[in-house]
């Protein structure tokens, strides 16, 4: 039942809000509000209920292992949340004087420090706020950096045909075309295929290494070589930084720009969403490009960084500076683990990933790149399965939630057929892994002995299988009833 | 080890199955010479205590000063039952809801906050979210170029009254596509869009009309002239609204008095539950009307059943985000607010449209009274006439800088210095006052300026500050 259905006239949470109305006589009456909007008219406690119901028909990382690719769902921290909430973090005002922010403005500052060190990049800006806006944010700074050498013919970047649709969309709103070019059957980039595309319009490149088919791009130094070489530049998306935390470091590989996930890698929440944070950092060359604001200090004070101080900037890309609570998670995290934890966060995702990839491989499923060691996650293909018992990725992604696990990612990287992208993270431990292990042999026995039950998944969760053509042929976006 | 469950044990038996004898050995088609250096920056890992410890300190440093700075972002009471619920795991560690099954608290949520905010708005349509008040205008700017079926200009209408980090964040945003900002001027004595300077735009070619309302200065527009203006010249009509104020001010589908109502409506939802919190988390909202639902950017959540014929929530539209679009899709976004938006819907359904209405009001009211405390200071003064919501400027008789750190060394924050975005505003300041600031508070506030204001007339010279 929604909350609207719940609703009766007059009821009201009364605690919540101030008792009286004061008059708005000053307010012309044609400019008013006829009647107050029709919210739902709930008590507190039904409002409590309610939610608290609605929270139960979750899969979350607190209840279920939760093994989506690409997304890194890691244990959040207790800590990193009950600490950004101290009241005097909670309560700063955004346009607080930097008279009243030093605490915050350290923290943020040292978060930028502590990020160039992982990165190996010359200077960060936290402010975008997410992976795709760092990713905004980047191939900005690439087209700002062509444009300040007069270079107005580089109209193109470089995309493998394995990237995140994040980073074809994000090219195109920087104005650019986007070139794709495939990926080799070991899981690399197609260099020859690189070296063609290559030329005077190429702006730039967006890689992701370890990759999006979970394999470290091993000529990654040949390909930064190739593209610097034509004048491009090289975009990281730094999506998965878990896997080589402390380990190797994307400036290091030649990269000029790189965004971070710290919802994924710093293990900020996800929240059902989001929000998230995806500071950027860039190469010697990129620095006067970088979004404000940032956070200065001068060995004294931390200030802040704006366009008056950085004349040559993208500019802002939020109203003040991005997710700052996100960030704060982020950095109390980077004190938890300290410098040692960070090459622990890497050493564990690829062990984890590694053993539940040689496991499933045992019990008879297919990698798709058996050659390759894994990153921090890996693919299975259930292109076999699929033709030999006409049980597909998406019948055994739902079957998996009867067995208690959320999905893998599914159907991406969509080169790859019938696939799942499986990432562990290094805050599982073994049992977890193996339980998953003997969930998958189970659900393929089922799909041999009764294969409608996989097909028809899920049985035990709050609703059956969904209709999503209906969903969007017969759009319903809200409710139209009326209460009580 | 923090947050990593392994025993010496099971890593000695997670190697021998993989068949390596060390974790090291996992790394090996890394080209040695790339691997890094161990960390510089990082310092050592801290306990819990011990980092506890160190927030607290830092929390501590920054105060707790009393607050009427708006610009933007303001100062609300929340429910405790927000965030208690908000941060639940079940909410807070799960993700965007792609298996719909396992996701259905997450989506019905969504569902009900869609049908909330399209309430609030008089709008149509909602998606769930996108980053902020102003990179949502800037997606907002997008979808007006790409939908506007009578027009094919790349150029947008903006007045000066728009919020200057609003401007700066839009042209951030779209100026790679060779999308133009066009400013309209302000009345200098309403502090409103100037609709003589509007009118010279008349027959031109513009993709849309940005709308604020309230706008910067707090002042309420002619938002009903401002939309026929848009619509009689072939332009949509976006709305950038204050959520809040909308439970006692006309909404966005309201506006026009040929009956049009704003195409697109955006904000901040900050006010909606979102504490401060140093200007972010904080969210995006957009409602539209419903033929340019599929122009919409982000994440959209449709009701439908299952294979029972059982209601249930789902992802919908899809085809327009970037997982299948591609290079196609309307915007790029992926991760939203997702978290910000459980705290509003929460927020919203605890105080409902009478509630929402009195939090806005009890604004208003201090407002109206702080700014007729203040103005009857002497060396400061009202400077716009039109009527306002929650927010107002005041002209001091003193560079505002100087005075707002005099009065930020007494721990108040008095404001936002209007002089670098608004030159032509002399020494102007921007305040605001909540729900939550008292009369007290307010007397506080007034009995600090009118002493440092005294100083200054009678010294002649700036109020040296107490930091450094
Ligand atoms: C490889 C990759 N790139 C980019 C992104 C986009 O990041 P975000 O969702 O934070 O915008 C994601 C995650 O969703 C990703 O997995």
């Amino acid at each position: 039942m929604l909350i609207h259905e719940q609703s009766r006239p007059g009821r009201r949470a009364f605690a919540q809000a101030p008792k009286d109305r004061p008059a708005l006589d000053d307010i012309p009456v044609e400019m008013q509000r006829r009647a107050p909007p029709a919210l739902p008219e709930v008590s507190e406690m039904q409002t409590v209920r309610h939610y608290t119901r609605l929270s139960r028909k979750n899969f979350s990382i607190d209840t279920e292992f939760y093994p989506l690719g690409s997304c890194t769902m890691k244990y959040n921290p207790r800590a990193c949340n009950s600490l950004a909430m101290l009241p005097g973090l909670l309560g700063r005002h955004p346009l607080a004087p930097d008279t009243h922010s030093q605490g915050f403005l350290a923290c943020m500052y040292e978060l930028q420090e502590m990020l160039k060190d992982v990165t190996g990049m010359k200077r960060v800006s936290l402010v975008p706020a997410a992976g795709a806006q760092g990713e905004f944010a980047g191939v900005a700074m690439i087209r700002a950096y062509h444009d300040a050498r007069g270079d107005g013919a580089r109209t193109e970047i470089i995309v493998p045909d394995a990237a995140h649709g994040t980073n074809p969309a994000t090219a195109v709103m920087c104005g650019y075309k986007v070139r794709e070019i495939p990926t080799l059957d070991d899981g690399d980039v197609d260099v020859d295929a690189l070296k063609v595309a290559l030329g005077p319009q190429t702006a730039g490149i967006m890689l992701t290494n370890p990759s999006t088919v979970g394999v470290f791009e091993r000529r990654i130094t040949e390909i930064a070589r190739l593209v610097h070489e034509a004048g491009g530049l090289l975009y990281y998306d730094g999506a998965n930084l878990n896997a080589i935390l402390g380990k190797v470091r994307p400036g290091d590989m030649g990269f000029d720009v790189i965004h971070m996930n710290l919802h994924k890698t710093f293990s900020t929440p996800h929240g059902g969403g989001g929000p998230g944070a995806g500071p950027v950092g860039v190469s010697e060359r990129l620095v006067p490009f970088l979004p404000v604001p940032m956070v200065g200090f001068d060995g004294h004070d931390y200030h802040w960084l704006t366009e008056q101080d950085c004349p040559q900037t993208i500019g802002k890309l939020s109203t003040f500076a991005g997710n700052a609570g996100v960030l704060l998670r982020a950095y109390i995290y980077a004190r938890l683990l300290g410098r040692e934890g960070m090459v622990r966060v890497a050493e564990y995702a690829t062990l984890n990933a590694n053993y539940l990839a040689r496991r499933l491989a045992d019990a008879g499923f297919d990698l798709a790149y058996p050659g390759r060691r894994a990153t921090h996650e890996f693919i299975v293909t259930l292109k076999r399965e699929a033709r030999e018992l006409g049980v597909t990725a998406m019948d055994f992604a739902k079957r998996l939630l009867d067995h208690g696990f959320h999905a893998p990612t599914t159907y991406f990287p969509l080169l790859v057929p019938e696939c799942f992208l499986i990432e562990p993270t290094e805050t599982e431990a073994m049992d977890v892994l193996d339980g998953f292990v003997a969930a998958m042999v189970a659900i393929k026995a089922e799909a041999q002995s009764s294969p409608e039950l996989v097909k028809t998944a899920p049985h035990t969760l709050p609703v059956r299988r969904l209709d999503d053509v209906r969903a969007a042929r017969e759009l319903d976006l809200r409710w139209t009833g009326s209460a009580g | 080890m923090p947050f990593i469950p392994h025993t010496e044990e099971d890593v000695r038996q997670m190697l021998a199955v993989i068949g390596v004898d060390s974790i090291d050995a996992l790394f090996d088609e890394i080209p040695p010479t790339l691997r890094a250096k161990p960390l510089e920056r990082v310092p050592e890992g801290l306990s819990e205590m011990q980092v506890a410890a160190l927030m607290q300190a830092r929390a501590r440093t920054d105060g707790q000063p009393l607050c009427f700075i708006g610009a933007g972002a303001y100062d609300h009471h929340i429910p405790a039952a927000v965030w208690q619920i908000a941060t639940r795991g079940e909410f807070y560690s799960a993700y965007t809801p792609y298996q719909a099954e396992a996701s259905q608290g997450t989506l019905q949520l969504l569902y009900e906050y869609q049908s909330m905010m399209t309430s609030l708005m008089a709008m149509d349509v909602s998606n769930a979210s996108l980053y902020d008040g102003a990179s949502g205008l800037a997606e907002a700017v997008l979808m007006a170029v790409r939908a506007n079926r009578k027009s094919k200009s790349r150029r947008i209408l903006v007045p000066r009254t728009l919020h200057p980090a609003y401007r700066r964040t839009v042209r951030t945003i779209v100026g790679n596509q060779k999308i133009e900002l066009v400013e309209v001027a302000f009345d200098a004595s309403s502090g409103r869009t100037d609709l003589a300077a509007l009118q010279a735009h008349a027959g031109k070619d513009f993709a849309a009309l940005v709308i604020p309302q309230p706008n910067f200065f707090g002042a309420l527009e002619d938002v009903d002239a401002l939309t026929d203006f848009a619509h009689a010249n072939g332009m949509l009509a976006i709305a950038v609204v204050n959520p809040l104020a909308m439970a006692v001010l006309k909404p966005p589908g309201d506006w026009g008095d040929a009956g049009g109502g704003a195409d697109i409506a955006c904000g901040e939802g900050q006010p909606l539950g979102a504490p401060l919190s140093s200007g972010g988390p904080y969210f995006g909202f957009m409602c539209a009307k419903q033929d340019l639902v599929r122009q919409m950017p982000g994440r959209i959540i449709g009701k439908t059943v299952d294979v029972e014929g059982k209601p249930g929530f789902a992802l919908t539209l899809q085809a327009r985000e970037q997982h299948i679009r591609r290079s196609k899709a309307t915007s790029n976004i992926c991760t939203n607010q997702g978290l910000l938006v459980t705290a509003a819907t929460i927020h919203m359904a605890l105080l409902g449209g009478e509630g929402l209405a009195n939090v806005a009001a009890t604004c208003h009211a201090n407002t109206v009274d702080l700014l007729a405390r203040l103005g009857g200071i002497d060396g400061v003064e009202r400077v716009f006439d039109a009527p306002l919501f929650h927010e107002g400027v005041l002209r001091l008789a003193a560079p505002a800088a100087d005075v707002l750190r005099s009065l930020a060394a007494h721990n108040v924050l008095g404001g936002y210095d209007l002089s670098a975005d608004f030159p032509e505003l002399g020494n102007a300041m921007l305040v605001c006052a909540t729900e939550l600031r008292t009369s007290d508070d307010i007397d506080e506030y007034a009995g600090k300026l009118t002493r440092i204001m005294a100083a200054r007339t009678q010294a002649k010279c700036p109020v040296e500050p107490k930091f450094k």
